[in-house]
This record gives C-alpha cells, sequence and structure tokens, in this order.
C-alpha cells in the first residue's frame, strides 16, 4: 500500500468515524426525549 | 447475483476495494428521494388519526417509516446490484459502480430493518412496528426477490409495500387499525400501476436492457397504456371510498373528485397514444409528474379534512 492509498483510507476513516459519532450524539438526545415523553404519558 | 464481495458493475471501480465506502454511498443507498413519498404519506395517515401522540415520539415514528423505508432500499440494491449494473440510470449506484462491498450493503440494510422495529415498538406500540416489518419482509421477500425478475404484473402486488406508510403512522397513535388507513392503503395500492407504467413507458429500454419482465417489455405498449387506464378506474373508486363511507368530509371529496377527474384525462391521454419513441412521451412524463402530485394532495386533504371533523 501507497503512502497515498493510505492516507485516503485514513481520511475515509475518519470522515465516517465523524459522522458516526453525530448520530450516535443524535440518538442520545432521541432516546432522552423519548424517556421523557414516555415518562410523562404514565 | 454475483457471488463475489464486490459488485461487477458496468463501469470501472472508482475506489479500491480495501478503501471503506464513503458514508454518503451509505445514505445514497437508502435513496432518500424516493423517501419522501413515504414519509409524507406516512406523516398524514399520523396526522389524520383520531387521538394524541407526544409529538418526540410523532417524530420518532416518521423516523421509523424513513428509517424501515431507507432499509428495504438498501437491501434491494443489495439484491440488484448486478441488474442495476445493467441499466443507465442506475449504474452509478454505489454498489454497481463499485465504490462499495455487497456484505456492508446488507449489514447495513439488515441493521437498520432491525433498528427501525425495534425503535418504532418501543417508542409507540408493537402493532405499528409490525406493519413496519412487514412492509420492509414484503418489499424484500415478495416484491424484489420473488416478484420483480419473474412476473410483468410485479409492481401491482409489490406496490403494496410502498402502501404500508399511512396505516403504519395511523397505528402508531391509535394502537390499532380501522377503515380509513385500509382506504388509504387501497388508493396508494392501485395508484402504484398507474405510476410506474407511466414511468416504465419512457425508460423501457433500461427495463428491457437488465432483463427485469417490466409490462412495456414483456406486453408491449399498447397492452401498458390499456392497463394504465383500467387501473386509474380502480383507483378512482379507492380514492372515492373514503367519501362514500363517510370517513371524511367535504375537503377531501373536492380534491378526491376534481383531482382524480384530472387523473383520469392524463390517463385516457396516455391510453389513446401509440406513440413508441420515448423522446416524445410527453403525455406519458405528464402523468407521472401528476401521480406524484395527485397523491400528495390527496393525502393533504384527508389531514385537513380530519382536523376540520375534529
Amino acid at each position: 500500500m501507497t503512502p497515498e492509498e493510505n492516507d485516503r483510507i485514513r481520511a475515509r476513516q475518519k470522515s465516517r468515524a465523524l459522522v458516526m459519532g453525530l448520530l450516535l450524539g443524535a440518538l442520545v438526545l432521541l432516546f432522552y426525549g423519548i424517556t421523557i415523553a414516555k415518562m410523562g404519558g404514565n | 447475483m454475483a457471488s463475489s464481495p464486490f459488485a461487477t458493475g458496468a463501469q470501472a471501480p472508482t475506489d479500491s476495494p480495501m478503501l471503506p465506502a464513503h458514508w454518503r454511498d451509505f445514505v445514497a443507498l437508502t435513496k432518500p428521494r424516493v423517501m419522501t413519498l413515504v414519509v409524507f404519506t406516512g406523516l398524514c395517515g399520523l396526522l389524520a388519526a383520531p387521538g394524541h401522540i407526544h409529538p418526540i415520539l410523532a417524530f420518532t415514528a416518521i423516523l421509523c417509516i424513513a428509517i424501515g423505508a431507507g432499509a428495504a432500499a438498501a437491501l434491494n440494491q443489495w439484491y440488484e446490484a448486478d441488474v442495476d449494473a445493467k441499466m443507465k440510470r442506475t449504474a452509478n449506484r454505489p454498489l454497481p459502480a463499485g465504490r462499495m462491498d455487497r456484505q456492508s450493503a446488507l449489514h447495513f440494510g439488515v441493521g437498520l430493518s432491525f433498528f427501525s422495529v425495534v425503535l418504532l415498538g418501543l417508542a409507540t406500540n408493537w402493532l405499528a412496528a409490525a406493519v413496519l416489518a412487514v412492509s420492509i419482509l414484503f418489499y424484500v421477500l415478495v416484491y424484489t426477490i420473488w416478484l420483480k425478475p419473474r412476473t410483468a404484473q410485479n409492481i401491482v402486488i409489490g406496490g403494496a409495500a410502498g402502501a404500508f406508510p399511512p396505516v403504519i403512522g395511523w397505528a402508531a397513535v391509535t394502537g390499532d387499525i380501522s377503515a380509513l388507513p385500509v382506504a388509504l392503503f387501497m388508493l396508494i395500492f392501485f395508484w402504484t400501476p398507474p405510476h410506474f407504467w407511466a414511468l416504465a413507458l419512457f425508460v423501457k429500454t433500461d427495463y428491457a436492457a437488465a432483463g427485469i419482465p417490466m409490462l412495456p417489455v414483456v406486453s408491449g405498449e399498447v397492452v401498458t397504456r390499456r392497463q394504465i387506464w383500467g387501473y386509474t378506474a380502480i383507483m378512482a373508486i379507492a380514492a372515492m371510498a373514503p367519501v362514500l363511507l363517510q370517513l371524511t368530509g367535504i375537503v377531501y371529496g373536492t380534491a378526491a373528485l376534481l383531482g382524480t377527474a384530472l387523473f383520469a384525462v392524463f390517463a385516457f391521454q396516455v391510453y389513446r397514444r401509440r406513440e413508441s419513441d420515448p423522446a416524445r412521451m410527453a403525455p406519458e412524463k405528464r402523468l407521472f409528474k401528476y401521480s406524484i402530485l395527485y397523491l400528495f394532495l390527496l393525502f393533504g386533504a384527508v389531514v385537513v379534512d380530519r382536523w376540520l371533523l375534529a
């Protein structure tokens, strides 16, 4: 693997990790909201 | 279906097999543009339902419908990667273009399917989750794998998969399925053949190249035009059913009557024509575009009507 290929793979992994992190953060907020909504309903 | 983990598309792979797929390709796998109508009809089913649902739970229900639709689209592309490679319209999708390996698409689709169903069940109720699961399975197993490669009537029965969202939205609020969501299901079910065959008339060369037995390819254009007209007549009955059954009022009744009359005019023009040159198919393209507007119009009218009645 050339250094250029290695850099491309690292950059791709980094962007995927960033998006996954944002999605997980959004899910935390969503589950918090669902919990509050369900508790309020009972 | 190819046994290789990497799609063998019409175009040369643009990325090295070692390179992980870009996150944008995972988004593309869910066909976000096609999702618009699914989300809208699901939202209308939810808003038309009697009763109250917390806004966050309503948002979650629509999100789950969207994710479920995306999951079904991903599994569809996983299964049809070879077919997609043969059609100009689909050759640049992530799998046939070689930007993603098939296993990633399969895992992504299955993972999203489970996630959407479980989340919907936990946030709303398990009836809505069960209908979502059925719609995903129907689209992947009945439509994509069973019907689509085998029969020219694939879209008629397979269209049921796209008719589930208003039922899911309704069930998320009420926990049951009554006459109105079933009527909305029937409307989308009978709307799908004229909508899709109008498209198939002016992109038929693509389907022919891929060996997909779409009606214009198998039975010819005359039969397709006749069936567009025939299904439009059945769709008209389905469109008026909520009014005749007194499930909706004057707003939906007026929208359905005028909207369906215009639909019938466009469908009749398509039925009467004998044009086979895709470049000269303006009426077919007009019917296709109008059919999308028509569904938006009628579902919007259902919501307005139900709110006025309430």
